[in-house]
């Protein structure tokens, strides 16, 4: 056959119409003067701030980064779910009980949708969320310091993706389940699946003034996969949507078995409806592992503790709760409207848009309009629910967020664009490609009652020829548009860090009034911080030593240490004395098998070292913080385990 | 294979160079009106002379010259080299000569894009299948919201009515050779 397929030289013409030299993806394809324009709405004069924060996940990085818009600029990299050596998150004693869970310590997560906090259906700015998907986990991230001071394990779980999205008073952290599993856990052969496993979707709760997250409760739902939730806001907050997938319940080739049936569901949780049952002493605390690791910004640690049961709700026991939607072709995306009452779900293998009606779900459902049940819940008519179709708009919908202004914008990963299209007419509006294969986008203020349009932009999958190659694998890019006009401009393209899944943006003046500068060293609680040089001392309790050093431009003190003997475990408790913004020190000692510390001003840290050799061993300060940057280092004495060095230590004279 | 890349590469030059010219001429019209071109970027026109798309190897093919006419008639040419997967199932001319005279000449008008469209992406599936593997399906979604159902007989599947010919694995998925147009069930 492959001779049926050698080329001819009359296949030229043909190819020579496909391709094309200009290849820049200008957004309207002019040049010169005028694309100066586009650069001047991007442009953020040196010492001037972007109008906009975005929160970018990091996906397989395990992190958070954060951006600045319309700059596009990365302003800092935060460590959430895996050990992060330029900071020494997860390294340091403090911090690795954050990464701590109920299979031990897991040093790399994959994280997946941040969702900034929200009050009165607006976001607020106070913290940010992200869900981890591999060891399913909601983390917490203070947007005062950046920091990740909060991460919940979620038990019954299994590829925490429909997560994790807040509620309009962030009364709640939803995180559903993607892959059903047995629950709970135990061993039973794979082929049992169907009508054995079960899905849980997961509903923290949130503390209004601290933030502290604690599950609520679980609803056990039947074994499908759930991909995607957005919680209803205005007229329909107090529920909760998730898209379904697999409801054919297959646990093998599931690009096959889970594309049977013509339409899966969206379900609809009435959480509000659970809330009051749970509260009446309705469903039942079961048996369960997960780690609660909780960072305390006063004495710089993290406590990790073991949670040992879970309140779960079986929905068919609380009528009314949760009714099932059926959409096309296995949705991916769940959005919600500003309003509350369009639900969006994209069939990723559709080639159209469904839009449900929340108002037309509330009739359907008090006029008991059954289209018969899935595991006693029950399942509404399609065309009772739905407010509409956007017809053929593009290839492979995958996710839609709103401006506020009565518009919809929907990425199209096999189509690769970005939709432009309006609610209630469902006419499409514009279209403008990605480059290329987007996945998520972004507009500011995304979930929640209150967009705040401006810009939009799409976080593409495939980067291939946008920048400078660098060998096989490229960062991921995004591409910033203008959506204030009629027509969206293409105003960037901005690489990204580890793969970007969904972001959270907002405009900045809120986080940047609150942001900490400083820790208070009056302040400092950690156990073994030494607050003034007078402070510093070296203990010894058996073979286990304890380093009180404290860091100020440009020394330590101590700097000089003896006596230290092979097999002993020294812990290096630093304490950085700057109270000066932006000045932390650095810390390392020569062949530790860790990495890092790096101090804030106020902070203590706490570093361990097994020595394995005998002689003596620098450390010096790892971060440029002084003229005299270079003379901040010491000396520690490694001593045969049964030499008789003296414990001893100085600061500016010599050990005698 | 190796030669065929090897002819594909310097075909691949030489429709660079010829492009060029093209744009070119072109841009120089188009500055003084207010129209916007029609998009001609995407991963479809990405230089890369090291991986094949369903696209390429569509191109690539003397016996589907007709297809390739249609899917640029279409514009759909980045719906078929993202990253997919994407199989196509790819008439070859003598299929579409088959059709009732006229047929093709029809579709291949601007005003019958849409319909033309439709009808291309009904050989479309997101997917990755070889022929063997096809045969563990009834049916297959395609990319213009429709199914496409799938038989085994004697042992082969067969797509839509049609055969398998050959197929041919691309960097973004497979195409099967058939020798039938599928045509979607009207609505």
């Amino acid at each position: 056959m492959k001779k049926n397929l050698i080329l001819t030289i009359a296949m030229v013409t043909v190819f020579a119409a496909f391709t094309s030299c200009n290849n820049s993806g200008n957004s309207n394809g002019k040049s010169g003067a005028l694309s100066s324009n586009v650069a001047e709405k991007v442009y953020v004069a040196p010492g001037e701030y972007d109008e906009f924060y975005a929160f970018i996940s990091g996906g397989y990085s395990g992190n958070l980064t954060v951006y600045g818009l319309p700059s596009g600029r990365m302003f800092k990299e935060i460590p959430v779910f895996s050990q992060f050596a330029t900071s020494g998150y997860g390294y340091s004693e403090e911090t690795k009980p954050m990464l701590n869970t109920s299979h031990g310590f897991v040093p790399w997560g994959d994280s997946h949708h941040p969702d900034i906090s929200q009050t009165a259906g607006e976001i607020d700015g106070r913290f940010i969320f992200i869900n981890e998907n591999n060891t399913p986990r909601i983390a917490k991230i203070d947007l005062k310091t950046f920091e990740t001071t909060e991460i919940i394990e979620v038990p019954n779980s299994a590829g925490n993706h429909s997560s994790s999205f807040v509620t309009e008073n962030t009364e709640y952290v939803v995180a559903g389940t993607r892959f059903s599993v047995p629950i709970p856990q135990r061993d039973m052969p794979i082929k049992d699946y169907k009508g054995n496993f079960q899905g849980a979707l997961s509903f923290i709760s949130v503390a209004p003034e601290t933030g502290n997250m604690d599950i609520k409760f679980q609803v056990l739902m039947p074994g499908f996969n759930y991909d995607l939730s957005h919680p209803g806001r205005g007229k329909s907050h107090g529920w909760f949507f998730f898209t379904t997938y697999n409801t054919e319940e297959a646990s093998t080739l599931l690009e096959v078995n889970a594309s049977q049936n013509d339409k899966d569901f969206i379900a609809a949780v009435n959480w509000k409806k659970i809330e009051e049952y749970v509260n009446n002493g309705g469903g039942k605390m079961m048996p369960a592992d997960y780690a609660h690791n909780v960072y305390d910004e006063h004495t710089h640690t993290a406590t990790s503790t073991m949670k040992k049961e879970v309140r779960v709700v079986n929905p068919v026991d609380v009528p009314g709760a949760v009714f099932f939607l059926p959409t096309p072709k296995s949705p991916h995306g769940c959005d919600v409207d500003p309003s509350g009452e369009y639900i969006v779900g994209n069939g990723k293998l559709s080639a159209n848009l469904t839009v449900h009606s929340f108002t037309k779900m509330l009739a359907a459902i008090e006029g008991k309009k059954f289209d018969g049940e899935a595991y006693g819940i029950p399942v509404l008519k399609f065309e009772d629910v739905l407010a509409g179709s956007v017809e053929q708009p593009g290839l492979g919908p995958l996710h839609t967020e709103f401006d506020g202004q009565g518009n919809a914008y929907t990425t199209f990963f096999i189509s690769s664009e970005v939709v432009k299209w309006k609610l209630g007419t469902w006419e499409v509006i514009d279209r403008k490609p990605t480059y290329y294969s987007v996945g998520h986008l972004t507009i500011p203020g995304g979930n929640s009652g209150k967009p705040q349009g401006k810009y939009m932009f799409a976080m593409n999958k495939i980067t291939k020829d946008r920048y400078l190659p660098t060998g096989p694998e490229m960062e991921h890019s995004a591409q910033l548009y203008d959506i204030s006009g009629e027509k969206m401009e293409l105003l960037l393209d901005f690489p990204t860090h580890g793969e970007p899944h969904y972001a959270a943006a907002m405009r900045a003046d809120l986080i940047k009034e609150r942001s900490q500068k400083i820790y208070d060293l009056e302040d400092n609680k950690h156990p073994y911080a030494a607050k003034s040089d007078a402070e510093t001392k070296v203990v010894r309790d058996g073979n286990v030593v304890h380093i009180y050093m404290t860091t100020i431009r440009s020394h330590f003190s101590p700097d000089n240490i003896e006596g230290i003997k092979l097999g002993d475990k020294v812990y290096f408790h630093v304490t950085n004395l700057e109270q000066d913004f932006d000045v932390p020190h650095g810390f390392a000692v020569l062949g530790q098998n860790t990495s890092e510390l790096l101090i804030m001003p106020g902070q203590t840290k706490t570093s361990v070292w097994e020595p394995t050799k005998v002689g003596v061993w620098p450390f010096y300060c790892t971060d440029f913080c002084s003229a005299l940057h270079q003379e901040m280092q010491g000396y520690i004495r490694v001593s045969a385990a049964n030499a008789s060095t003296p414990l001893k230590w100085s600061m500016g004279e010599d050990i005698e | 294979m190796k030669l065929i890349k090897h002819l594909f590469l310097i075909f691949a030059i030489t429709a660079f160079i010829c492009s060029c010219k093209k744009e070119t001429s072109t841009t120089s019209t188009v500055t003084s009106t207010e129209k916007e071109l029609p998009e001609r970027t995407g991963q479809a026109f990405i230089e890369d002379d090291e991986s094949t798309t369903v696209l390429s190897i569509a191109i690539g093919s003397k016996d589907h010259t007709t297809l390739v006419a249609a899917v640029q008639a279409a514009q759909l040419e980045n719906a078929l080299v993202n990253a997919g997967p994407l199989m196509v199932f790819a008439p070859t001319n003598e299929a579409f000569a088959a059709l009732p005279e006229g047929t093709v000449e029809n579709l291949l008008k601007p005003e019958n894009k849409d319909a033309l469209a439709n009808i291309l992406k009904y050989h479309v599936t997101p997917g990755n299948y070889s022929k063997d593997f096809l045969k563990k399906f009834k049916k297959l979604g395609q990319a213009n919201n429709g199914y496409v159902k799938v038989e085994v007989v004697e042992g082969e599947p067969i797509i839509g009515g049609a055969k398998i010919l050959a197929s041919i694995k691309a960097g973004n998925g497979i195409v099967h050779v058939i020798d039938k147009v599928l045509l979607p069930p009207s609505k």
